[in-house]
């Protein structure tokens, strides 16, 4: 009896208002979508093999070219098998697969099927150059500019890490850590080229 | 007179060659200068060790191109921006106030006094809810109480009601 009385007297009005409380909601979450997309977006590649790379500019260093241009463009090697490979002056590993890289550009240079692009990663400008003349590279290198070429694979946990991209512009395998032979290089590459697309990493 | 003239050549070659030296000496940036700008940095192969305690050979070497560019004259800024322009604006310790990164600097103080607000209405709320509870009890006000009296005092009285009758 008093239960259904008590159920119908009208409670009291306290606290913020509808309308305020629904901005505070509204604020949240969007804030929270933002920090959400933020991590996603810091966690996962923008690419991962079997998708397509996005185009972006590679500056070289004073001294190197690709076809008498100081700046490639991805986009600009559709057709070709090119190859990325990230190393830094102040990386141990990378100096035990520099005349690896060397030997396997020089074996792949005449034909022209096959491009080579070294990135300098944090790398300071007059410690990369050295690298480059002690190890006596010749294939097109430059500075990862603003860490936009990083950002774009997102493997910038470190270096050296190799990338291989099919004629099609598209991921086909990346190797972490340093090449040990030409012949390992070449056994990434040469399936590539038959365009025999294996894919891993 | 002509060894007069030449040990007074002599003397200013010394001097000038000893001034010179002095001079580039301390021209050399120090730690402190160093670190002073790299406290502001970090890089990116250990992202959570600022620039100026980091011991990887990268940070080591990024300091000595502090060290280079400050001897070479270059303002604090201008190092800052080299660094952004070569290897990205997260170097910085301070993210850049461009785009999404005023959200950084705007949040925080509309939070704060979101939350100031917002106490300050629960507390305002709270203390005219206990003032208003004494005045009912003591009768004062009456007329108000009786135009609108509170749930509580309804249910009491109705508890107070049942309890004489079951007596």
């Amino acid at each position: 009896m008093t239960e259904e009385q008590t159920n119908t007297t009208p409670a009291p009005k306290r606290g913020v208002r509808l309308s305020t409380q629904i901005i505070i909601w509204v604020v949240l979450m969007a804030l929270l979508v933002l920090v959400g997309l933020g991590l996603k977006k810091a966690q996962n590649p923008i690419i991962s093999i079997g998708s397509e790379i996005p185009d972006f500019p590679l500056t070289m260093f004073e001294g190197y070219s690709y076809q008498g241009a100081s700046e490639v463009n991805i986009s600009d090697l559709q057709g070709k098998v090119v190859v990325i490979n990230f190393w830094a002056s102040w990386c141990k590993p990378c100096e035990q697969e520099a005349a690896e890289l060397e030997e396997a550009w020089r074996f792949y240079e005449e034909d022209g099927e096959v491009v080579f692009l070294g990135i300098a990663w944090t790398d300071t400008p007059d410690n990369a150059k050295s690298y480059l003349e002690r190890f006596d590279i010749t294939y097109p290198n430059g500075p990862d500019l603003g860490s936009r070429i990083s950002s774009i694979f997102n493997r910038n946990l470190g270096v050296p890490e190799t990338y291989f991209i099919g004629r099609d512009g598209v991921l086909r395998s990346i190797k972490i850590g340093p090449f040990t032979s030409v012949q390992e290089i070449q056994a990434t590459i040469n399936p590539l080229l038959a365009d025999n697309i294996p894919t891993g990493e | 007179m002509k060894r007069l003239f030449w040990i007074t050549t002599f003397i200013l070659v010394l001097s000038t060659l000893t001034v010179a030296t002095v001079s580039a000496q301390g021209s050399t940036p120090t730690d402190d200068e160093v670190n002073a700008i790299a406290k502001q940095m970090y890089c990116p192969v250990c992202e959570n060790t600022p620039l100026d305690v980091c011991p990887t050979t990268a940070c080591k070497e990024w300091r000595e191109e502090i060290r280079g560019m400050l001897a070479d004259g270059k303002s604090e800024a201008e190092i800052k921006q080299h660094f952004v322009d070569y290897y990205g604006a997260r170097v910085l310790a301070e993210p850049p106030r461009t785009g999404l990164n005023w959200l950084l600097y705007v949040l925080p103080p509309i939070a704060i006094v979101a939350g100031v607000f917002v106490l300050f209405r629960a507390l305002r709320a709270w203390s005219q809810a206990s003032t208003s509870s004494p005045q009912r009890a003591t009768g004062a006000g009456a007329d108000e109480d009786e135009a609108a009296p509170s749930s509580d005092d309804e249910y009491i009285a109705r508890m107070e009601e049942e309890l004489r009758k079951r007596d």
